[in-house]
């Protein structure tokens, strides 16, 4: 046994100095001799780019020249006061430039935004790819279950007497924010995704059509699911506190592989898992939806930085350009977004196709009472308690 | 069902007056050609 733990100890640290992030720290901390091109990128610089290793740039980042030692306006080089025209294009490179502008902005003073090209690659690469196969897998996966699993049916079959499990304003905020979510997770998909999986089938034109209706689309009712967050989060929260039967709940796996029906009140934790991750999740969506929907007037990352550095002691950035700001909000509401929408994917499954009786309580609110008292067998009697009979049919 | 599409509808609703609504605060986010003085995205 202490073999094979050793053995693993090895091979993660094996996989961790063949990392190149590792590799790329140790170069860090190494005095690279530039000597040779007068302080100017060396080819060991170049090699590590083409290697796509990250390079360190602030031997020219940080070479503006020297402002105080300008020669007077009236001397030799007076006129770009002490520094050269290459110190100047780095300043605009690694916007350290205050420039004068004509027209005032919140994002006009920055010339050249550096981190740009990373938002870029990191939107186009990994949140697409990883994005992307996270719904495919969690479709794959619900596939699977279904065929392995079967439909989960009413044990005994259906009791045929009814009980009110939603009343028409629960099902209303329900579908409010159903309807806002999926109309936002396929217009957000489209203008992802659309630039490398829609053009090359419709064409420029017609995805320039589709893409602008989706940003329509997207922006305004973004307000409808915002509004059908308050209305879900306002009628169930008090049903979604989290107790000691939801513990049992889960040990018991919901009794999905089992069989076993676990008791559970109105909310089962299964189902408190899905409401958290969606008011959570729906909260951190909509801020960050916000911010892009008000460009550079909203900005939160900084902040946000500045206050897990000061709890976590880590060291992420908190002074960006507004450009910076918008880049973060979009990945962000991106990542919460795939996060969503694979959690929600789950949620249609379970309440759809994969168990009998689930949909009628969001479908005309009336639940089949044997599929109450197996689901929510404390919930069904708190009713019958309050109601002093056993249903109506 | 009822319930069910008056949410979507309503969803649809809002969309539509809502760059009025925002525009009456000076807040135009998605709507064109509104008040040139407000935030805009394009």
């Amino acid at each position: 046994m202490k073999i094979k733990m050793l053995g693993a100890v090895l091979i993660a640290m094996m996989a961790l100095i063949a990392n190149p992030g590792w590799a790329q720290s140790a170069q860090e901390g190494a005095e690279v001799d530039r000597s040779a091109t007068g302080g100017a990128q060396t080819l060991e610089d170049i090699l590590r780019r083409q290697k796509q290793l990250e390079v360190d740039e602030s031997f020219r980042s940080e070479n503006l020249g020297n402002k105080d030692a300008a020669p007077p306006i009236d001397g030799p080089l007076g006129t770009l006061g002490g520094q050269s025209n290459s110190d100047i294009w780095r300043e605009i490179r690694y916007n350290k430039i205050d420039p004068y502008v004509a027209s005032p902005g919140p994002a006009n003073k920055v010339l050249i935004q550096d981190e740009g090209i990373a938002w870029y690659k990191l939107r186009e690469g990994p949140v697409i790819t990883y994005g992307g196969l996270a719904i495919l897998g969690i479709i794959v996966l619900l596939t699977i279950f279904y065929f392995v699993r079967g439909r989960i049916k009413i044990e005994g079959g259906p009791a045929g007497t009814t009980i009110e499990r939603f009343k028409a304003i629960e099902r209303f905020g329900h579908w409010l924010l159903a309807g806002s979510f999926i109309a936002l997770g396929i217009t957000g998909l489209i203008t992802l995704m659309g630039r490398s999986f829609l053009i090359p089938v419709l064409g420029d034109e017609a995805f320039a059509t589709l893409a602008a209706g989706s940003k329509w689309i997207h922006n305004n009712v973004a307000w409808a699911f915002m509004l059908g967050l308050v209305m879900t989060f306002v009628m169930w929260v008090a049903h979604n506190i989290p107790n000691k039967l939801d513990w049992q709940w889960l040990k018991a796996g919901g009794g999905i592989f089992s069989d076993s029906h676990p008791s559970a009140k109105k909310f089962n934790a299964g189902q408190k898992i899905i409401f958290w991750t969606v008011m959570i999740l729906g909260v951190s969506v909509s801020l960050s939806g916000l911010s892009l929907l008000f460009p550079f007037e909203m900005p939160m990352f900084a902040d946000t930085f500045g206050i897990i550095n000061s709890v976590l002691g880590t060291n992420l950035p908190t002074v960006m350009t507004p450009h910076e700001e918008m880049q973060y909000a979009n990945i962000w509401h991106s990542i919460v977004a795939f996060v969503m929408m694979v959690a929600i994917i789950a949620h249609i499954y379970i309440g759809s196709v994969g168990m009998e009786g689930a949909f009628d309580a969001m479908g005309n609110g009336q639940v089949d009472v044997e599929w109450a008292r197996q689901h929510h067998d404390l919930w069904v009697e708190e009713v019958e308690q309050k109601e002093g009979k056993g249903g109506t049919s | 069902m009822k319930v069910m599409i008056a949410g979507f509808a309503a969803a649809l609703i809002i969309a539509a007056i809502a760059p009025q609504v925002l525009d009456q605060f000076g807040w135009s986010s998605a709507e064109q050609y509104s008040n040139p003085e407000t935030v805009r995205l394009d």
